[in-house]
């Protein structure tokens, strides 16, 4: 099953090469990683996505934990959180296609970020499942580049973890 | 007042009570070894290799429950630190190894004798530092010694580039530590515990299972105290002989691949299995499958990642043992009439464990015209003083240690179990020796351990470390023949050490004292001869050429489907 793990850590050096290490160690698998510092500066926080039956990921995010660096390991389950992912696209758009491009750009609500007259490079934000389908549409009319950040995710509600 | 970071080091390691050092100079680190003269209180050892050093420091904190300390210098220093560290973070020793680095400005620059030591011990330390500023330096050595000996204790290194133990800051040592991500959960669950309690007492075919976890936990005395009042009878891991007494009548010794036939028949037919300290390693299961297929399993456990890692548990307990077992203890005494009740409906699984001891206890063929391996351990056992330490290596002189020995104390018996390192024995046992000078300290070895680390010979007389050293020569890399004997059609590839060394020689070389015996006679003479004699001592005996280890459980197979000794 897909999870998505939420991993504050110290905002020190070599933190990232310490869980990506755990995971390849391990044998753990990893979909996605993505980190930046938080509101506080001396916190990351990390968005993994993972796969696993319940006794992988319950050793998953125990072995986090046991990182020296490591201060709080959340694994969301799907309804509890939100997230989001951005994906940029390169596509060939010429003649006739230009148009229907844009008209996929304006159905997913994604934005043109560079154009030329045999391209258009575009910038789509959602969920991974709406990546997935304007990649879906647009991979007829020719998709040259494609960079995702993969996903990052934040628990609904009120509470937050400032760090 | 400004200190040098060399300088602060050692005031560190004063504060933090360090008296023995094992250390091997070089150009990173030279700036530490000049300094080392201000502090007489630090005695420093000088092994001839760095992979000695950090197993000696690694014997030193088996024995005696303290941090072990190594240095090295950097590049080569460093590298051949690792088989140290990653034998010390698989058993779980508390150690802190601390390495030169070459000055911060040359890092990444592939500089003369740099290698990133941070990066390579990262998956075999508990954790590791590199220090960039000189006044981060004081903080850094506390947290490592209270990473390294908190928890689950390990292994952590501290990386110090040579710029930084020049450069000069005001030294002050942190007198509290508190790390926002460490926090190792140290209380037992309270209503877990009066579960485990309720369990147990309800329990008709109870095992207890303890691993190295009860020693590193200093538990031996309440573990010991719970299978008294309970009469439970006790199983330990290599990590965990010496936790409970073997020669207790409720000892079934060790359990698993070379365990005794008792310990994998109860395991196999208990109702419940209490695992305290312990981590369910394969060499201990067998088969998982079949692995106490009637138990409900109680887990206690310092390490969250241990539980459930490798088998179903019922009732995990996270926490200190020492702490945990002590609130059993309390709950047990509080249910008297209930601990009566249950000592008379465990009556019959006692008798069902003494049939099976009177089946097959654990015994090996006596001979008169060859030297067996294992009169050579009981025989040592016999005549060597009560509180020895014994250090081994790796491999069949291990496993007939662990079987036949009969360890009655904690902190007894050093031996790499996780990682299974080979030329560990002789360094440990340096290391034991060093933090007791006084005590009697062996080394059994086999001929083929001896020799990855026999340069430490020099370290024992130089430093008057008096090791006596039992060689259980048999001319093979015993344990692999045996699986080639058994497993491979005995075609023995390169296992056959077939130079015959002269023993004796070798330790007069040194200015030791060295004794040989062939004949089954002179075994017990030589014993008294060699622990008599002053100074480090090599005692080698010429024993049976292809003895096996038995009873053994083959890799892969189930407990109970054990080869037994004929």
């Amino acid at each position: 099953m897909r999870h998505t793990i939420s991993v504050l850590v110290e905002n020190e050096f070599g933190v990232l090469s310490r869980v990506a290490g755990l995971f390849s160690g391990r044998g753990f698998n990893i979909d996605s990683l993505s980190v930046a510092p938080t509101i506080e500066e001396s916190i990351s926080r990390m968005t993994i996505v993972t796969r696993g039956d319940d006794q992988i990921l319950e050793q998953i995010t125990k072995q986090l934990n046991k990182l020296v660096d490591v201060i709080k390991v959340i694994d969301f389950i799907e309804e509890s959180a939100v997230e989001r992912e951005m994906a940029l696209i390169k596509v060939t758009a010429e003649d006739a296609d230009r148009a229907e491009v844009l008209r996929i750009v304006d159905i997913f609500r994604a934005n043109v970020i560079d154009v030329t007259p045999k391209s258009y490079t575009i910038e789509a934000t959602g969920s991974p499942s709406k990546i997935e389908a304007i990649l879906e549409l647009l991979r007829p009319l020719g998709l040259k580049e494609l960079v995702r950040t993969g996903p990052v995710a934040i628990g609904r509600g009120a509470k937050g973890w400032k760090g | 007042m400004k200190l040098a970071g060399a300088r602060i080091l050692l005031e560190c390691l004063k504060l933090e009570d360090v008296d023995t050092v094992f250390g091997y100079p070089g150009g990173t680190v030279i700036n530490i070894y000049d300094e080392l003269y201000s502090f007489p209180e630090i005695r420093h050892i000088l092994p001839r290799h760095e992979q000695a050093a950090v197993h000696a420091a690694d014997g030193y904190a088996r024995a005696s429950g303290k941090v072990g300390v190594a240095i090295a210098t950097s590049g080569p220093g460093a590298t051949n630190t690792v088989t140290g560290i990653a034998t010390a973070y698989m058993d779980s020793i508390p150690l802190v190894v601390i390495t030169g680095q070459v000055p911060t400005a040359l890092i990444g620059n592939d500089a003369f004798q740099e290698v990133d030591i941070i990066g390579i011990t990262r998956p075999c330390t508990k954790h590791n530092f590199l220090v960039k500023d000189v006044r981060e330096l004081a903080g850094i050595v506390k947290k490592a010694f209270y990473i390294a000996r908190t928890g689950r204790p390990g292994p952590v290194l501290i990386d110090l580039p040579k710029d930084v133990q020049i450069a000069v800051a005001d030294f002050k040592y942190p007198e509290k530590i508190e790390m926002r991500s460490y926090r190792p959960t140290i209380e037992g669950h309270s209503r877990q515990v009066e579960k485990a309690a309720t369990m147990l007492l309800g329990a008709k075919k109870p095992v207890i299972y303890v691993g190295g976890g009860v020693i590193l936990g200093n538990a031996s005395e309440n573990l010991t105290k719970l299978a008294e009042t309970l009469k439970t009878p006790v199983t330990t891991t290599l990590m965990g002989l010496g936790a409970f007494p073997e020669d207790d009548p409720l000892s079934l010794g060790l359990l698993g691949m070379h365990g005794t036939y008792y310990a994998n028949m109860a395991v196999t037919n208990c109702d419940l299995l209490v695992a305290i300290g312990a981590r369910f390693d394969d060499r201990v299961t067998g088969k998982i499958p079949a692995f106490a297929p009637h138990a409900k399993i109680i887990h206690l456990d310092v390490d969250p990642t241990s539980i459930r890692k490798n088998v179903r548990v019922d009732l995990p307990i996270v926490g200190d043992v020492h702490g945990v077992l002590e609130k059993l203890l309390k709950i047990l005494e509080k249910r008297r009439d209930e601990v009566e009740n249950f000592k008379t409906a465990v009556k019959p699984w006692l008798d069902e464990i003494d049939a099976w001891k009177a089946k097959h206890p654990m015994t090996f063929k006596e001979s008169s015209q060859v030297i067996k391996p294992q009169s050579v351990i009981r025989k040592l056992r016999e005549l060597c003083e009560p509180d020895a330490i014994v250090a081994t290596d790796v491999g069949q002189h291990q496993m007939w240690t662990a079987q036949f020995f009969t360890f009655t104390r904690p902190r007894t018996l050093l031996s790499s179990g996780g990682l299974g390192t080979m030329g560990y024995g002789l360094p440990a046992a340096m290391g034991a020796q060093a933090a007791f000078p006084k005590r009697q300290v062996l080394a059994i070895c086999g001929d083929g351990g001896f020799q990855m680390n026999l340069q430490e010979m020099a370290t024992l007389v130089q430093s008057k470390l008096p090791v006596k050293i039992c060689i259980l020569n048999n001319q093979y890399l015993g344990m692999v023949r045996q699986w080639q004997e058994l497993f491979f059609e005995k075609r023995y590839s390169q296992t056959v050490l077939d130079l015959p060394i002269d023993f004796v020689k070798l330790a007069e070389a040194f200015g030791a004292t060295g004794f040989t015996v062939k004949k089954p006679e002179d075994v017990e003479e030589t014993i008294r001869k060699g622990l008599a004699t002053p100074g480090p001592v090599i005692m080698e005996f010429k024993v049976a050429r292809e003895e096996k280890v038995l009873p053994m459980v083959p890799s892969g197979a189930s407990l109970n489907e054990m080869v037994l000794a004929s």
